[in-house]
């Protein structure tokens, strides 16, 4: 449809219609229709949002690099042939010029090794101050770390679905109760709250647990799960309440409840997958947070029991003679940062793609 | 109005006295209870601590008379000074207080710059630059990134000196304080300010031939600004906690120094009176913003 | 802008919008909300713009007042208003047209007022941008106008904020501030929509009275043809962001050119119509992101012609101001002359 055809040259005396093919008059059939219909490949909630994500470079990235770290930390121990709690010795020998050396260097009995033609694994980080290998130290204190975030998204994951789901499907005078237990919970200023608890069990619970498995984790590491299993359930408790809130009062709940579902299959096959991309968004969210807290009690020691490294101590012991061997600060950093800037982009990733809120 | 703040004050002195308990239930679980370690405190000192506490009380009594002790503002004395607990905590809150207050100044000032540049410069270089750094920033501990910032600026570049014991710097401090809840804060503008622009009473401003700026200004900024003062307390806390490991780092002399060192010498009184006393400023400053969220949004105030 | 200069018989086109289109620029590709529209609104008249959902009828509006949101813009064609082209004025430069020289109201009265400032203020607000009252001067042109659009106690409602005000009166709000630097134009999108049906007759009956007293010509959008009928002069009736038939009302309601049209006639409830013989347009809407090759209609058209699938329709002249886009007058045309020539 153009300008000149509908003001300046009615159509009424155009030669052209007359050259028209008749048989073009001809109805269309419902298959030409259907064939005109182009719709967008229809795509599954899930498959949209893999693509979607897919699309999103910045979340592909962190995925990678979290694949990558991941990788490291499984493999490299394998080959690094020095223990993290290893003071290195150089044939059975301590060695005094061991201690913080320069990445890539060598103390000078290892170099008189490596001079004689002895094959050494090179100190990739350096050694820090107690003559062990800080690229091994590094890598555990990454383990340490990663387990620690993980471990403890998932405590909160499981506490925050189970309590917040009974509290949404249930309603009423259980759900008021309820809420205002997370409420009072979640008014307490966590982080004080977190090293009060950390100096306490620390004392209390050494000695029940000496000479059980769960020494060697440490007795900070299992305080540290404990109090986010106490404190940190309460945001994921509303947000999945608040979800099932919005999502209970849909007709399609209504529908399954009027053909005689039972609660738990309600809530297993109607609710939770419809929030479900919100909750998981939520929980990689949650890893860097976990690691944030770790290393601010590896700050104050009450993070991981020495010799066992974590990111956190390992900047945090960084700091005595920061002005000569700045590296041994700077490697744990990039790497703390590294992996929370990858759970947090993969986390803006997943929500842009997933959240249905935000979809178009 | 009335009815809205008695109920938000009776839940925070729940919430006080929820950690009153905590903390004494806590100090009670320690084995052989928090005034015996392994070096007796001195008898003068021991003397005090039964007098103070009730130690010889039941459990139920040493309660009621270590709350009133708080309640009196007497949080007891150091096992390891022997000083007021209460003096200590003043005098250090006092740089601690100095120290946040700038870092809040300075995390929402600039918060909110930044996060109405990045709104509305939208997908475009200002927007990009500013995500790219607030995402970084929220990716740093703030104690490494006071570390960090001490060895580039201080040490490497030698700009700001460190450690002297007059004149005490707090810019760096500062910004390793303020950086994370600033880029929060740009974030939060940045998407509420985002929201609202799309809203359709910005499109009738847009009709009635306000200004851009004013759009924001007047329209924007108003309703953006809420979500804001709802993340004042969390704020609050955050640099609290923040302070205790920054003031560390740069060796200032506040409250967070006290605590740390109360903690690895495990100087009980001191940890709980700490505790509860920034516990008490964290859940005011969480009151009154919940009190100024209602103020400014007149569809809660008038309903 | 006076009063008196209002009332004068005014006449002659004063909006006429030249070929506009306008693109959404997303992530999955460009959407042609509008795509080559063209019409003309003569001063003091009722322009009706009908139209499904996502059909471009709010789009042209926004275009012609450039209040596009982002990711879209004009990408072709003029707006000429009094002879000049909006299309290529500045934001700055459409400061001055709108709110004083055309206005708009919107479907939700609710969420189109901001809900932390007074009534008062927000046309408060209208009238200082465009004129040079000031102070008491402005409170009493608002209630003025309060009065105008018949509310009553305008001196309490100016002070009260919206979510105090119910939906209709919100809406007379809305109409306050459009009309209170006296426009040529009001531009009605879906006015009534988001209204009680009680209301949806007083909002109308309210925009007819401003619309004879002031002398506004006003460009109703609806999705609605049947509240538009007695109301407008001329009607548009878009499919798919082209015009698929434009002509008066008569011409449109009694004489309609194009299956589409003739679609949202049956399918208009009446007091005569029995049930069985409202007659719903079968399928849905194009996806504006993969439009088809030939007439966007034509998938949902029940006399669709192997024509329609494979070439756009171009508009034909039926009648003296009177045009369609459809296949089927040509196919009439040339039938007809195929006839003429067998004789």
């Amino acid at each position: 449809m153009t300008d000149k055809n509908m003001q300046d040259k009615p159509f009424k005396k155009s030669p052209f219609s007359m050259q028209m093919d008749l048989s073009k008059f001809e109805l269309a059939s419902d298959s030409e229709k259907a064939q005109q219909d182009v719709m967008r490949e229809s795509t599954t909630f899930f498959r949209d949002g893999i693509r979607r994500l897919s699309k999103n470079y910045l979340a592909m990235g962190s995925l990678i690099v979290l694949a990558l770290i991941v990788l490291l930390i499984t493999i490299a121990p394998v080959f690094v042939p020095y223990g993290y709690e290893e003071v290195i010795r150089v044939d059975g020998k301590r060695d005094r010029s061991l201690i913080n050396l320069k990445p890539f260097t060598w103390s000078e009995k290892e170099q008189e090794a490596i001079d004689q033609g002895e094959k050494l694994f090179p100190h990739i980080m350096g050694t820090d101050d107690l003559g062990r290998d800080y690229f091994i130290r590094v890598l555990y204190g990454t383990r340490v770390s990663l387990i620690v975030g993980l471990f403890a998204s998932l405590i909160v994951l499981i506490i925050g679905l189970l309590y917040g789901s009974i509290s949404g499907y249930l309603g009423g005078k259980v759900d008021l109760f309820m809420m205002r237990i997370v409420d009072m919970i979640y008014s307490l200023p966590d982080m004080l709250i977190v090293i009060l608890l950390a100096v306490v069990l620390e004392d209390a619970l050494k000695e029940r647990i000496a000479g059980t498995i769960l020494a060697k984790v440490g007795v900070n590491m299992i305080t540290l799960f404990i109090v986010f299993g106490l404190l940190y359930w309460v945001s994921m408790a509303r947000l999945v309440r608040g979800q099932i809130l919005s999502i209970k009062e849909n007709e399609f709940v209504l529908a399954a409840k009027a053909s005689g579902a039972s609660t738990g299959r309600i809530i297993k096959k109607h609710i939770l997958p419809n929030c479900i991309s919100v909750i998981f968004i939520s929980t990689a969210l949650q890893v860097p947070s976990a690691i944030f807290t770790e290393s601010y009690l590896s700050f104050v020691q009450l993070g991981v029991k020495v010799p066992m490294p974590s990111l956190g101590s390992l900047a945090n012991a960084a700091r005595n003679g920061l002005q000569s061997f700045p590296f041994k600060l700077v490697f744990p950093s990039v790497m703390i940062g590294l992996i929370v800037l990858s759970f947090n982009l993969l986390g803006d990733g997943l929500r842009d793609s997933f959240d249905p809120k935000l979809r178009k | 109005m009335l009815r809205y703040f008695l109920k938000r004050l009776g839940l925070a002195l729940v919430t006080v006295g929820l950690i009153m308990t905590i903390t004494f239930w806590a100090m009670n679980a320690v084995p052989g209870g928090p005034f015996e370690r392994e070096k007796a405190p001195e008898p003068r000192v021991k003397a005090v601590l039964e007098a103070r506490y009730g130690l010889d009380k039941p459990i139920g009594q040493q309660f009621v008379m270590y709350v009133g002790n708080v309640l009196r503002g007497d949080f007891g004395i150091s096992l390891k000074t022997g000083r007021e607990i209460t003096t200590t905590i003043l005098t250090g809150f006092k740089t601690s207080a100095k120290l946040g207050a700038m870092a809040i100044v300075v995390a929402v000032f600039f918060g909110l710059i930044f996060g109405m540049t990045a709104a509305l410069f939208r997908n475009r270089f200002p927007d990009r630059l500013i995500i790219f750094l607030t995402t970084f920033f929220v990716s740093v501990p703030s104690f490494v990134l006071a570390t960090l910032l001490l060895l580039v600026f201080s040490i490497t570049l030698g700009w700001i000196p460190v450690w002297s014991a007059t004149d005490r710097h707090m810019l760096l401090p500062v910004i390793a304080l303020a950086l994370y809840p600033m880029s929060y804060i740009t974030r939060l503008t940045k998407s509420n300010l985002l929201d609202i622009l799309g809203q359709d009473y910005i499109r009738t401003a847009r009709a009635k031939g306000v200004a851009g700026w004013l759009i924001v200004v007047k329209h924007a900024l108003r309703n953006a600004l809420i979500p804001v003062i709802t993340y004042l307390g969390p704020l609050t806390a955050y640099i609290l906690t923040g302070s205790l490991v920054v003031e560390t780092v740069f060796t200032l002399g506040g409250l967070g120094r006290e605590f740390i060192t109360a903690i690895l010498q495990r100087d009980y009184p001191l940890i709980m009176g700490t505790t509860i006393f920034l516990s008490v400023i964290m859940i005011g400053m969480t009151l009154l913003s919940d009190l100024i969220y209602k103020i400014v949004d007149p569809r809660i105030t008038f309903s | 802008m006076n009063m008196q200069g209002l009332h004068e018989k005014k006449e002659g086109v004063i909006l006429s919008v030249r070929n506009l289109s306008t693109s959404f620029f997303t992530g999955s590709g460009e959407v042609k909300a509008v795509n080559g529209v063209s019409f003309d609104l003569e001063a003091g008249k009722v322009l009706g713009i009908v139209g499904e959902s996502g059909s471009g009828k709010s789009v042209t509006a926004y275009s012609i007042l450039q209040i596009l949101t982002h990711p879209g813009r004009i990408v072709g064609g003029q707006v000429l208003y009094k002879g000049v082209d909006l299309a290529k004025f500045s934001q700055r430069q459409m400061r001055e047209i709108r709110g004083e020289q055309i206005s708009i109201i919107f479907q939700d009265p609710m969420t189109s007022l901001n809900p932390t400032y007074t009534v008062g203020n927000q046309i408060g607000e209208a009238i200082r941008l465009h004129t040079s009252r000031r102070g008491s001067e402005v409170r009493d042109r608002i209630v003025e106008l309060l009065t105008l659009v018949g509310i009553n106690e305008p001196q309490k409602r100016a002070d009260q904020y919206p979510h105090e005000l119910s939906g209709g009166m919100r809406q007379r709000i809305m109409i306050a501030m459009a009309i209170a630097c006296e426009p040529d134009i009001l531009i009605a999108d879906e006015p009534t929509t988001a209204l009680d049906v009680t209301i949806q007759a007083q909002i109308l009956e309210l925009i007819q009275k401003l619309q004879d007293e002031l002398g506004l010509a006003v460009i109703m959008i609806t999705h609605d043809l049947g509240i538009i009928a007695d109301m407008c002069d001329d009607i548009i009736v878009m499919y798919a962001g082209s015009i698929a038939e434009r002509g008066s009302a008569d011409d449109i309601f009694y004489n309609p050119h194009h299956e589409y049209t003739k679609g949202l006639l049956h399918s208009i409830p009446t007091m005569e119509k029995t049930d069985d013989m409202l007659i719903p347009i079968a399928g849905s809407p194009v996806d504006m992101l993969a439009m088809p090759a030939g007439c966007p209609f034509a998938p949902r058209c029940p006399s669709a012609m192997k024509v329609c699938m494979t070439d756009m329709p171009e508009e034909l002249e039926i009648g003296d101001g009177h045009f369609a886009s459809c296949w089927m007058n040509v196919k009439d045309m040339v039938m007809a002359e195929a006839g003429e020539q067998h004789e």
